[in-house]
């Protein structure tokens, strides 16, 4: 496939659907099931991971051709914990509200085996122009499945999206949504559906394919 | 379905050459020393940038917790209990024997803010809470750090109309939990329906509070230094 | 969907017919709950009715959507999830607003069964998995107990009953009372045995009358219609675990006829733990599964945070009796040990 710009554009789209990291490669589960419990902080931490990505695909894919194969994940990590430190001094500095509420999982980040993924089978393999690509639409698909469930987890567990109240005072919130089986709940749905979705997609491009006689029977 | 999607437009990870140098120990050493060296300087730049906002945080935190359990103060002290009574404390940071003492408006001493902590529910649960020693009361109560139970738990800080239990509260004999709306003397606390044990726990840690403190603090703090006085 | 082929249908031994179906099993647990779930219904009036068929409802709906067309008349007359449905219902509180008893039979089935796929396949017992849910997102609503009125003010629904859905229920009308477990467990007082038996006493609509659940439990044994292994190895274990505690200290734990006779214990051991498809297959492998539900129920009751343990000792249980089965299968004839 020739380099032109809609192949750039192409390898976003990819992480923000397709090859979602979440919902179709299931990665970074535990930042996943551990910090959605609101809006807020999904959002947090999304784009905690979007800052330490981008910016670890980038200087990986710069350094690709001097760091020696035999040290690279070593490298890689040195990379991605300096990325990950910045933003948890930044976030302490900044918003300690949140950074208390995230905990420890911001210094987990380094330990997302979706960062990690992608400096080994992408950014050390390809351009600048296509790491950073393919990191933005990663990050931004972690990012979108983070609010999708923390979104979720919020309305139902406290009757609120972003902190604002949807329901009025008299909301009954489900306890169970912003408890860690409400994450798993939340999870376990989205897939469902997200897999119940690519089969009917399936389906449909097979009765395209299919001669009219076989899919009778 | 998830067929990798990794190796599509470019092709650099096909077919490596078929003879490989081996790398030199000294340039896989030296990398690792400059990647490490690198990330060192830019975390010690970081963490020299936002140091002062930290702690400017932490303090302004710990300030809005005391004024919140002692109401009426509006300057507060560190205090070091030692073996012979409590003295100022001056150094930087604080320990397990460091407290709190409010001052109003005038300078006058109004009361301790104590901190203790205890297992709660799930988790320890920290608290700071104002005593004033006059009185023997306990006039405001923070919850510091909790992973009590979201929507149960976390009532102990959450439900105003518990946290309005500490506002007033005699110590003596001691604090008792009783159940809600049943509350009638000036030692007991209306439990939260459905979070007794939290309700229970705060209680408790403020009796274990108590009983650490109390009997070691004199009824009129230390007077405020003169104004103008080092900090 | 794929059809199944006749020629090719397996089926274990016996292969005698002996008019044992589906159906019919589920039929006669219906029976034998009638007597408990009419006196639930004497006891706690109109409310407890609309629970029940608020849950039914709910449970019956969910097999609907999620059967494929041309097989919903079976799935739904085979009664399963009528029965489903029925079971949670006996397990909540009379009071519990509509909406959420609707919720717990959606999710019974739902996250239950159908997720696992449809009868047969499930490895927690559905009702039971509607009442956790339900236990663990409203667990006040869960906890508010009302006494048992009886019949007189039988049409007086509780303002709970019918809060709107999403919303919190309007506060209690004084109505409300610990259940015996509450009681024991934060304030050690004993209720008097013969409420406990015949369901005189605050609790779960369709659990509080342990007599009439074992007069039920009496006529699936003669029907044949009962593992009683199970039951059996509940009782025991759970009386002969309490009888070392009341030794122990007589002081703090409760004696037997209060460990059997409280609660959903009834209800648990005799309807829910003898669930053929999420029990063992075994005779040993039901004694086992018995007695671990009966050891965890008393551990969860007297050193656990909640008052009542029946739910999760058999679903903790239910979750074991893969492995139970795997070591308890019979030696295939002539073959050695391997």
């Amino acid at each position: 496939m020739a380099k032109t710009p809609e192949s750039v554009y192409q390898e976003m789209l990819k992480g923000i659907w397709r090859d979602n990291p979440v919902f179709v490669q299931v990665l970074g589960m535990c930042p996943m099931l551990a910090v959605t419990n609101s809006a807020v902080n999904a959002l947090a931490m999304g784009l905690a991971t979007f800052f330490v990505l981008v910016g670890s695909s980038l200087l990986v894919s710069m350094m690709r051709k001097w760091i020696p194969k035999q040290v690279r994940i070593s490298s890689y990590i040195i990379i991605i914990a300096t990325f990950v430190t910045i933003i948890d001094y930044t976030l302490l500095a900044l918003f300690p509200k949140i950074h208390k509420e995230l905990g420890a999982f911001i210094p987990l980040i380094t330990a997302n085996c979706l960062i990690l993924g992608r400096q080994e089978a992408f950014a050390s393999r390809n351009s600048v122009r296509f790491a950073v690509m393919d990191a933005v639409g990663m990050a931004g698909g972690f990012l979108f499945a983070l609010l999708a469930l923390g979104g979720v987890r919020e309305i139902l567990g406290e009757g609120a999206l972003f902190g604002v109240s949807l329901f009025g005072p008299n909301f009954e919130p489900w306890i169970i949504m912003i408890l860690p089986p409400g994450g798993f709940l939340t999870l376990g749905l989205i897939l469902l559906f997200f897999n119940w979705v690519t089969e009917k997609h399936k389906e449909a491009q097979m009765r395209l394919l299919q001669p009219a006689e076989e899919r009778s029977s | 379905m998830t067929e990798p999607a990794d190796q599509r437009p470019n092709s650099t990870n096909e077919a490596p050459p078929p003879v490989v140098m081996e790398p030199s120990s000294i340039r896989l050493i030296s990398t690792l020393a400059i990647a490490g060296l690198v990330s060192g300087i830019a975390i010690v730049a970081i963490y020299e940038a936002t140091l002062q906002t930290i702690t400017e945080n932490k303090a302004r935190e710990l300030r809005e917790a005391v004024f919140k359990v002692l109401p009426g103060v509006s300057k507060m002290k560190k205090f070091q209990l030692e073996e012979n009574g409590i003295r100022f404390r001056a150094e930087e940071g604080k320990d397990e024997n460091t407290i709190y003492g409010g001052y109003n408006q005038q300078g006058e001493f109004v009361g301790y803010a104590l901190p203790s902590a205890g297992p709660g529910f799930q988790d320890t649960i920290g608290i700071l809470y104002g005593y004033i020693p006059e009185s023997r009361k306990v006039v405001g109560m923070e919850i510091l750090e909790s992973r009590e139970t979201p929507g149960l738990g976390d009532k102990i800080y959450k439900d105003l109309s518990f946290v309005s239990n500490f506002d007033n509260l005699s110590i003596d004999p001691e604090i008792v939990t009783i159940k809600k709306g049943m509350k009638s003397a000036a030692n007991e606390v209306d439990a939260i329906t459905g979070a007794t044990i939290s309700s229970k726990a705060v209680v408790r840690i403020i009796n274990e509070g108590n009983e650490r403190w109390i009997n070691q603090l004199p009824t009129y703090g230390i007077p405020l230094p003169e104004e103008g006085s080092p900090e | 969907m794929s059809k199944r082929d006749p020629d090719l249908l397996l089926q274990s031994a016996p292969l005698l017919k002996q008019g044992l179906s589906v159906p019919t099993a589920m039929r006669d647990v219906l029976l034998a709950l009638m007597p408990a779930l009419f006196a639930g219904f004497w006891f706690f009036g109109l409310s407890a009715i609309l629970v029940v068929a608020a849950t039914i409802l709910g449970a019956m709906a969910t097999e609907w959507l999620f059967t494929p067309k041309q097989e919903r008349a079976v799935a739904l007359g085979d009664g399963s999830a009528l029965l489903t449905g029925l079971l949670l219902g006996m397990t909540l509180p009379p009071a519990l607003p509509l909406w959420m008893a609707w919720l717990g039979g959606v999710v019974a089935i739902g996250l239950g069964k159908t997720i696992w796929g449809g009868l047969g396949n499930n490895l927690f017992n559905p009702a039971i998995v509607g009442r956790a849910f339900l236990l663990g997102t409203f667990p006040i609503a869960m906890t508010t107990w009302h006494v048992a009125a009886g019949p007189d003010s039988f049409f007086q629904l509780h303002p709970s009953t019918l809060a709107l859905p999403f919303m919190q229920s309007p506060p209690m009308d004084g109505m409300s009372a610990a259940t015996p477990l509450g009681l024991m467990k934060f304030e050690q007082i004993d209720s008097p045995i013969f409420s406990l038996m015949f369901g005189n006493s605050s609790g779960s609509l369709g659990e509080t009358s342990g007599v009439l659940l074992m007069v039920g439990g009496l006529y699936l044994l003669l029907r044949r219609a009962l593992e009683w292994r199970i039951p059996l190895a509940i009782f025991i274990s759970a009386g002969l675990f309490t009888l070392l505690l009341e030794t122990i200290d007589p002081a703090r734990f409760p004696g037997i006829h209060f460990t059997i006779f409280s609660g959903g214990m009834m209800l648990g051991a005799i309807y829910m733990a003898t669930d053929p498809v999420t029990s063992p297959v075994t005779p040993k492998g039901a004694w086992i599964f018995g007695c671990g539900i009966g050891v965890l129920v008393v551990l969860i009751r007297n050193f656990g945070g909640l008052p009542e343990g029946i739910l999760y000792a058999i679903l903790l249980m239910n979750a074991a009796t893969p492995l139970i089965n795997r070591y308890t299968q019979p030696r295939v004839f002539g073959r050695s040990r391997s």
